[in-house]
């Protein structure tokens, strides 16, 4: 121990050299193959905080803990592998810088909810994809196809134009408290993905997939309660989509 | 271990293998083997469009992009693939409109069309509005698009199935396609896919550069295990490096950028692509432009304190277009460098982007065992392929038409073999190198780390096979590369379960990469000349004479078990079009 009289610069004052600072990562670990429970662990780790929650992730996993396990493939918010639950909130991880989300206390990361965890963040996606393919969520047309493309307005086009951005992440989905309850529900990813098709001039589906949606597990189970449209790291309309598609189903005018 | 038979098996769930399931499931029983979950595959980050001479909003034919494709393809195209190309994107697009794909539509409803880089009127008398596109996300739109319609047509997909070999066996002296072995991620079971046609479309290979477009599972799987199979690959020299990535971090920001109005700028606030490219100046094709970023650079015309990267101008474009067309570039500007770009230039540098060489196929999307033999059965298609329609550069749009017309034709081609042909008879102990090579990383005593050799390997990537090369720094790379393959035999992975075992797989891509990047090394050494996105500063000019000929790299193993590669060449396919100087 010394009781120094030479002044060291404070951290803050090194020159931009480093960004560096010191962040924990307290990650919810399971493998079911080591332990039937699930527990927290902290990862103290330096860091630039203008890196990705994602860089974080792969800094433990190459240098610390190999078997730390997770999804991800573009690493820049297109693919849709890496929706967590970060700081309690679904992001994608490839998405979120570390120094929008306070760096200063641990950044706690978990898996998505509602859906079966199969080995720390990663869940089991069938359900949620089940679901997806439950809405026929395809182009519906009847009679015989045009020698060219089939004409649509730019306005028509822009009615739906919000919907086409879903990467089929499940973060929304698995934000909503009425999935969480009951694994049965569409969901709003399923609705957002039957809305761009039922809103689309050119499909001819619409009423059947009304129909599907109109069904207990369906669209009414909503709740507005928001969650859906935050939790979307596309920007959705989540929520208003949803609210769509009730409308369309109560004047069948759409 | 659990063995399957189908008609047709696919490898890969991107743009081109979603293409082809959509046909052969149509004509044969077929599964689909993806790595990721079909909508997780890069072809969604494309950006900007789809080529096709529709000449909705201006007069265009398919000829004239045919000629676009060959003089971008610097004369190494294979004209007879290019022209087919061009001829097949119109029903290609018109193809994925009737699937229900969101084009942006012009003001009478028909498919809008926009310019980009190297697409001309009249063999280049200016820049054409030739890519169909839907805002700056047309290979989301593909992507979710060929995904719903596979959906529609009940294909059946094995997801995060990696396919770690290709079984071949001789039958009446032909070597023929037999089947793919495949390592299930969820249980670290080994499947055995027994099949009557196969075809490879598992994509590219762009994760061994550092700074990349590529997403990280990008790792060249199919392209390697063939290669070990002792088949050759084409022109791996070939590499795109896309000119606008975001600096430092490589995320791709669409050439459709350009096609808008936005400029490139020196420090000094000049727009230099107007010294390179008088003509179309911001919209000439990659390589040229890659190459101009790089010569400011190092004349010291770069921005920032290190004077390391150019600036992509788009504040005089208005926010409405900016929103209307290139919403998501946008806001990766806003996300990941906190730019605004409605009012701040954003920072770009080149990024390793595609792979023009691959698995050599003919226009059937059948693969070739040497210049001229197809293996019966076998068959690649998209960015794993080298038809080629690319040659020593692809022009920006003519991906997701490569995907669309390959993928097709390959999809039909491996299913009405399949009807034709009977299974042939597994190999002993198929699984037998799959086991081989999971155990052996998997128990594995060694004390490298894959990330390490990983990092090393991008690096001497970046730093010797780049934009610009030499005959010494492809030597370094080469070295480098042999001395990493040789700490990779001591690698070690710390997950030794069976679950979800991403610790394993990542270890067994860099295996893949260190054999591609090394092809790549050694063909790019042999290849003295400069040539679309291959320029050698000691070779600055194209030469006809030596090298107008495709590489066909072929791995030889001697009887002490060493391993080389024997270089061959393949000539190349001109129809009506003779190498000209290529200047916009």
């Amino acid at each position: 121990m010394s009781t120094a009289t030479v002044e060291t610069p404070p951290q803050d004052a090194v020159p931009a050299a480093s960004h560096l600072i010191t962040v924990t990562f307290r990650l919810r670990r399971f493998n079911p193959e080591v332990s039937a429970e699930a527990a927290w662990v902290d990862y103290p780790l330096e860091i630039d905080p203008k890196e990705r929650v994602l860089d974080a992730l792969h800094k433990i996993k190459w240098e610390i803990d190999g078997t730390l396990t997770f999804r991800r493939s573009c690493a820049h918010g297109i693919c849709g592998s890496d929706a967590m639950r970060i700081n309690g909130r679904n992001r994608l991880a490839c998405k979120t810088l570390i120094k929008d989300i306070n760096p200063e206390k641990p950044i706690t990361v978990e898996p998505i909810k509602g859906l079966a965890v199969l080995k720390d963040l990663v869940v089991d996606m069938e359900p949620f994809f089940q679901a997806y393919r439950d809405v026929m969520p395809f182009l519906i047309t009847t009679g015989n196809e045009p020698t060219r493309e089939r004409l649509q307005s730019p306005e028509d086009r822009e009615r739906f134009d919000d919907t086409t951005k879903c990467i089929l992440c499940a973060a929304c989905t698995t934000s909503c408290p009425v999935f969480w309850n009951d694994g049965q529900y569409f969901g709003p990813a399923a609705i957002v993905n039957a809305h761009r098709f039922i809103f689309d001039s050119r499909d001819e589906g619409g009423e059947q997939r009304l129909e599907i949606l109109n069904e207990k597990d369906g669209v009414w189970r909503c709740r507005t309660t928001f969650n859906c449209t935050d939790a979307c790291p596309r920007g959705i309309e989540v929520t208003k989509a949803i609210q769509e598609v009730k409308r369309a189903l109560i004047t069948r005018r759409f | 271990m659990q063995i399957h038979k189908y008609d047709t098996v696919i490898v890969g769930a991107g743009g081109a293998g979603m293409r082809a399931a959509i046909e052969s499931t149509k004509r044969s029983r077929t599964a689909v083997l993806t790595k990721l979950y079909p909508t997780r595959s890069h072809t969604g980050a494309a950006q900007g469009g789809m080529a096709a001479a529709l000449a909705n909003v201006e007069e265009d034919n398919w000829e004239w992009h045919t000629f676009d494709t060959v003089k971008g393809g610097d004369y190494l195209v294979d004209q007879d693939a290019a022209e087919i190309l061009a001829k097949e994107a119109i029903d290609s697009v018109l193809d994925l409109e009737k699937m229900g794909l969101p084009f942006n539509r012009t003001p009478e409803g028909r498919i809008d069309q926009r310019r980009f880089g190297g697409h001309t009127r009249n063999h280049g008398e200016a820049a054409v509005r030739r890519s169909c596109y839907a805002s700056d996300r047309t290979g989301h739109m593909i992507l979710q698009t060929l995904y719903q319609a596979c959906v529609k047509e009940g294909v059946e997909f094995f997801n995060e199935f990696y396919v770690l070999d290709l079984l071949l066996n001789e039958v009446d002296g032909v070597k023929r396609a037999s089947g793919v072995v495949a390592y299930e991620l969820a249980t670290g079971e080994i499947h055995v896919f027994q099949a009557k046609a196969i075809v490879f479309a598992s994509g590219g290979t762009g994760k061994f550069f550092k700074v990349s477009s590529n997403a990280h599972t990008l790792t060249g799987d199919g392209q390697a295990l063939v290669y070990r199979r002792g088949l050759p690959l084409e022109d791996m020299e070939f590499f795109q490096f896309h000119p606008t990535g975001i600096w430092r971090m490589g995320i791709l920001l669409t050439e459709g950028a350009r096609g808008e109005g936005g400029i490139l700028r020196n420090k000094d606030g000049e727009r230099f692509m107007e010294r390179y490219a008088p003509t179309i100046k911001d919209l000439a094709p990659r390589d040229m432009v890659s190459r101009a970023i790089y010569t400011e650079i190092r004349e010291g015309r770069g921005c920032g304190p290190d004077g390391d990267h150019v600036m992509l101008d788009l504040t005089h474009l208005p926010p409405e277009q900016l929103d209307a067309k290139l919403p998501d570039i946008t806001e990766f500007a806003r996300t990941y460098l906190g730019i605004e770009p409605y009012t701040d230039p954003i920072p770009i540098q080149p990024t390793a982007h595609y792979a023009m060489g691959g698995i050599p196929t003919n226009v059937k999307g059948e693969v070739l065992l040497d210049n001229t033999t197809v293996i019966p059965g076998l068959y690649a298609a998209g960015e794993v392929a080298c038809v080629s329609v690319h040659g020593a550069n692809r022009l920006g749009t003519n991906s997701l038409l490569d995907i669309n017309v390959f993928g097709r034709r390959a999809g039909i081609a491996a299913a009405e073999y399949a009807a034709k042909h009977d299974y042939v008879e597994l190999p002993e102990r198929p699984e037998s190198l799959v086991v081989e090579l999971i155990e052996g990383l998997r128990e594995g005593a060694g004390t490298e780390r894959a990330s390490d050799i990983r990092g090393a390997l991008q690096l001497t990537m970046d730093t010797n096979a780049m934009v610009y090369r030499t005959e010494q720094t492809l030597k370094q790379a080469v070295e480098d590369i042999a001395e990493l393959k040789r700490r990779y035999k001591n690698v070690s992975v710390q997950d030794k379960g069976r679950r979800y075992n991403t610790d394993l797989l990542e270890a067994v891509e860099l295996g893949n990469l260190l054999d591609l990047a090394e092809v790549l090394a050694v063909s790019a050494l042999a290849r003295k000349e400069s040539r679309g996105g291959h320029y050698r500063e000691d070779y600055p000019t194209r030469d006809d004479v030596n090298f107008m000929r495709h590489t066909m790299a072929y791995r030889e193993v001697g009887d002490d078990g060493t391993e080389s590669i024997r270089l061959d060449y393949k000539p190349v396919v001109q129809t009506r079009y003779q190498p000209m100087e290529r200047k916009y």
